[in-house]
């Protein structure tokens, strides 16, 4: 009974110390004043521009994140391609990789000289400092969540159930559809949700190829970084309470994709 | 509709599970692919279904070509081992699935799954999910929705391997009915010899990826083309070069002049049939089946001596091929 008292306690304190207080200080921080302030801070034109781009950059990635991790996992899985085994290790390393290497590597690849960015340049397309290289830059690292979370599923259930489709009739296509994607919904939607919370949260990688111009190239964790680096602790108690509500949100879909998978 | 494969090879890695098998099925026939785990049947099945791609040799639908032709588009119904049920599906739509995805009406797929659910005996299920179905009824779906499309050819992998004893027998019992009023040419797999001498009306005997005979059951059980085929569809007692089924041997009292002493080391009634089990004078042990008539007149006790020769026997050459069955012992 102590014993078990004890690991509570030590998990509970551990807890407090290392996730609530810091999550709740900011929360204290930022309404310390009221509403008005918290409202007027987040209202501000350029935070508005930063949580705009950072829903707008999450917008496009997620979908693409999900779209190739479905396909990647089919292939890892279902089809004896030479090399899967390659490529099923590749998945993740944006899971081992520093997101600052990673953005290091694209400013390399699409600045002024690099391999890309050269010919790009020469044809009109601005990558760096813009909106392309920071979906770039989000896509990389939120590229393993969908992967991870549908390969052990398809593994699971076999090949049995999709076999029969095809002795049934049905078509590739049908099969996927009819068969194989209901049985993997809950994988996909724990994907979709954890990729959503990694491209919401992102900084490193983005801070690097973005420039972080205010109004223009700033995400939400950016306009953080810059409001308290310029002393408007306000603004970044403001930005941050955003972020943590856009965090929390995604945590309680999470429950809510557990609750369905745990139903099914 | 009628099958031939030709020469089909087919290996996994270094693994060779068909080595060159030829076999052909009549239409409207009802076969069993017979063999121990390993011996190829289910690959041959699947070979048979476009599932899998023979490596060598050819495969013919009704006459045609059919090799490389898709699953979708070979118009066979298959009954999977562990019958493969669409999990998230229920039974109703499960059974619906192929005539679905064709786009029949919907009244017509209606009136289809409302005489299957009858016909495997499902009324009222039609709502469950096939996690809620026992292992007999999950066959059963299983079968009906193998049969909704109309299929020329149905499949089954081990059909019953997975149920217990007397679900098995009636699950038998219910296939042959259904065989009988559809006609629809069968191919089933199986590994226990009872199963394809009751149902099958053509055994293939296949082992180690080769077909060893192919015959009637009767023809099968009386004259086996190689020890083989002769130690695998029945029990055998292997006396010297002859093989004996534990049936073909007589048990006395007295001897007969021809007949042997042997002393009973065991006895087991299985209600109708009843087990001796012999030491011979000479070290060699014999399994003996008789009828419970049969021993209740011998009044047989462990450690007895009595007498046994064998009526018929069955030897085989050098190559494993048939010689004439030996004059028994008694003529």
């Amino acid at each position: 009974m102590t014993a078990r008292r004890g690991i509570r306690a030590f998990s509970l304190g551990y807890l407090a110390i290392i996730l609530v207080a810091p999550v709740g200080l900011i929360f204290w921080r930022a309404f310390e004043h009221g509403i008005h302030p918290f409202w007027a801070a987040i209202s501000n034109a350029n935070a508005v521009h930063a949580l705009k781009l950072t829903l707008e950059i999450t917008a496009v990635v997620v979908p693409l994140n999900t779209a190739f991790g479905i396909l990647c996992a089919l292939a890892i899985v279902r089809h004896r391609i030479p090399g899967m085994g390659f490529v099923n290790a590749l998945v993740d390393l944006p899971l081992a990789l520093s997101p600052v290497v990673v953005g290091l590597a694209l400013y390399l690849l699409y600045g002024r000289d690099g391999w890309f960015g050269h010919w790009l340049l020469g044809h009109g397309v601005q990558v760096l400092f813009a909106l392309p290289s920071m979906v770039l830059a989000t896509t990389f690292v939120s590229l393993p969540f969908v992967v991870r979370e549908v390969v052990p599923v398809l593994r699971e259930i076999g090949t049995q159930q999709e076999e029969a489709a095809a002795t049934l009739g049905a078509s590739a296509l049908t099969t996927f559809r009819r068969i194989t994607l209901p049985a993997i919904r809950w994988a996909v939607s724990y994907g979709v949700v954890l990729t959503t919370a990694r491209s919401v949260g992102e900084f490193g990688a983005v801070s690097i190829v973005s420039g972080g111009i205010a109004g223009r190239t700033q995400t939400l964790t950016q306009y953080v970084q810059a409001s308290y680096e310029n002393f408007d602790q306000t603004g970044a108690y403001a930005a941050s309470v955003l972020l943590a509500m856009l965090a929390i949100t995604t945590l309680l879909l999470m429950t809510v994709v557990r609750r369905g998978d745990r139903s099914s | 509709m009628a099958i031939e494969a030709r020469n089909v090879t087919k290996r996994f890695g270094d693994f060779l599970a068909l080595d060159d098998v030829s076999i052909s099925v009549e239409s409207g026939s009802l076969t069993g692919l017979l063999g121990p785990s390993g011996s190829g049947k289910s690959t041959l099945l699947r070979v048979i279904a476009g599932l899998e791609t023979p490596d060598v040799g050819e495969v013919f639908i009704s006459g045609k070509e059919a090799t490389a032709v898709a699953p979708q588009k070979r118009g066979v119904g298959f009954v999977f081992q562990h019958y493969a049920p669409f999990t998230h599906m229920t039974v109703w739509d499960n059974i619906a699935f192929g005539l679905s995805i064709r786009r029949r009406p919907k009244e017509e797929i209606h009136a289809r799954v409302t005489e299957l659910l009858e016909l495997v005996q499902l009324n009222g299920l039609g709502k469950r999910y096939p996690s809620q179905l026992s292992g007999g009824q999950r066959q059963r779906m299983a079968l009906a929705r193998a049969l909704a499309a109309e299929p020329e050819l149905l499949l089954l992998d081990e059909p019953f391997g997975a149920l217990d004893a007397r679900v098995r027998k009636e699950l038998r019992e219910w296939l042959l009915r259904l065989h009988d009023e559809m006609h629809v040419t069968t191919i089933f797999v199986t590994h226990d010899q009872e199963e394809a001498l009751e149902v099958a009306d053509n055994v293939v005997v296949m082992n180690a990826g080769r077909v060893e005979q192919v015959a009637p059951p009767r023809e099968l059980y009386d004259e086996p083309a190689n020890p083989f085929v002769m130690s695998f569809v029945g029990p055998v007692n292997r006396l010297g070069e002859a093989w004996v089924r534990p049936h073909d041997i007589e048990i006395t009292h007295e001897p007969n002049g021809v007949a042997q002493e042997a002393q009973v080391e065991r006895i087991v009634r299985l209600g109708f049939e009843v087990r001796v089990d012999l030491v011979r004078d000479d070290g060699e042990r014999l399994h003996v089946q008789l009828t419970r008539n049969e021993a209740e007149v011998l009044e047989l006790a462990p450690s007895d001596i009595v007498y046994v020769r064998t009526r018929v026997e069955r030897t085989f050459n050098e190559n494993g091929e048939p010689t004439r069955p030996a004059p028994s012992s008694v003529s």
